[in-house]
């Protein structure tokens, strides 16, 4: 082994990308719902959801998850606060 | 006789479907059993090249589903076993020629000749994927240490389980051990982490399997192949025997030694 090789040690190789990338690519395969799909569901669910109640649309977080075999879509809406809606007002 | 119909099948080409065919069906038949061999590919055949058989072709698949020559005359002897046969997919027709109900009648006229039939699935997930599916009992996914292959093979497991064929088993094929350790390659365990399926053996990267490929002779029937050993080991899994699964061997040294232990660690 080289010394540039024992260098690398510790570091994370290309393997851990690679099961990373793996993971959220079969995330989307598996369900169908490709992200730019999820992309317009979310922008859909915002929509719906602002005629209810007032959200920050900014940072709502639309993701599919794995727990064993069960797929779920995992959202987490913001209500907007009410001191960033005496902001934006 | 009633044979066992094990189907080998990956969704990405290229990954070593026909190459295990060929070695499993050598593997079985130097177990002592009798084995029969179906190339599944119509157009694009190739395990009668990789068996060395090219050259005794008269009869094949698609002859057999019209009813053009018994299935005893479409059964090619191998060259080196006894009990060995193939036979070869049509190379001038497409995979239309053959419906999975031809496959599923061929297979249980095939199943009283033989203890084992191995059926090479072409790449893909349309008709020849499905002729190759249908009569199966076992069906064996094979994938490389590769993000596309290793996706494919999700959504053929994923296609298997909906055909109720499921759970499949596993082989990982072209593993460079060195590259695992340096964890530029995924790993055995990170493959099943994803794909969530048994695993029935890891092949190694051999230069045998070129080789043999090039004499038209199964890498498992060479002694000195690694390869070829772990084909002999997905046999006798098969066959119902307790084989532990092998530690690949790469060249090693104490800070590979060192990196491993960090790794396994769980640094990351």
């Amino acid at each position: 082994m080289s010394f540039f090789e024992r260098l690398r040690i510790g570091r994370r190789g290309t393997a851990y990308t690679a099961k990373q990338r793996l993971q959220t690519v079969l995330v989307h395969d598996r369900s169908g719902l490709s992200p730019g799909r999820l992309e317009a569901l979310k922008v859909d669910m915002i929509d719906t959801l602002s005629r209810h109640v007032e959200i920050d649309r900014g940072s709502v977080q639309l993701s599919l998850t794995k727990e064993r075999n069960q797929q779920r879509l995992v959202a987490d809406i913001p209500l907007a606060s009410r001191r960033s809606r005496r902001r934006t007002t | 006789m009633s044979a066992k119909i094990i189907t080998i099948t990956s969704g990405k080409g290229g990954v070593g479907k026909t190459t295990a065919t060929a070695n499993l069906g050598a593997s079985l038949a130097d177990l002592g059993y009798r084995v029969v061999c179906i190339d599944a590919d119509i157009g694009l055949r190739n395990l009668d090249v990789v068996m060395g058989l090219e050259n005794r072709i008269v009869y094949d698949l698609v002859d057999v589903v019209e009813g053009h020559c018994k299935l005893r005359q479409a059964m090619i002897r191998d060259k080196h076993l006894n009990d060995l046969f193939l036979i070869p997919a049509a190379q001038t027709r497409d995979k239309t020629a053959v419906s999975p109900q031809d496959m599923v009648r061929i297979s249980d006229e095939l199943r009283q000749e033989c203890d084992w039939i191995l059926i090479d699935s072409p790449a893909g997930i349309e008709r020849g994927f499905r002729n190759a599916l249908a009569p199966a009992d076992v069906v064996l996914v094979i994938t490389n240490p590769e993000v596309s292959a290793v996706r494919d093979a999700d959504r053929i497991i994923g296609l298997i389980e909906a055909e109720e064929k499921g759970p499949g088993k596993l082989i990982l094929n072209r593993v460079k051990p060195e590259m695992v350790r340096r964890g530029d390659m995924l790993a055995t365990e990170d493959i099943l982490d994803v794909l969530a399926i048994d695993l029935i053996g890891v092949i190694p990267e051999d230069e045998t399997i070129l080789i043999s490929t090039n004499r038209g002779m199964a890498a498992s029937l060479d002694s000195k192949s690694i390869a070829g050993k772990a084909y002999r080991n997905i046999a006798r899994r098969l066959n119902g025997e307790e084989v532990p699964f092998e530690t690949l061997q790469g060249r090693d040294g104490f800070f590979g030694r060192i990196s491993r232990l960090v790794r396994a660690g769980g640094v990351r």
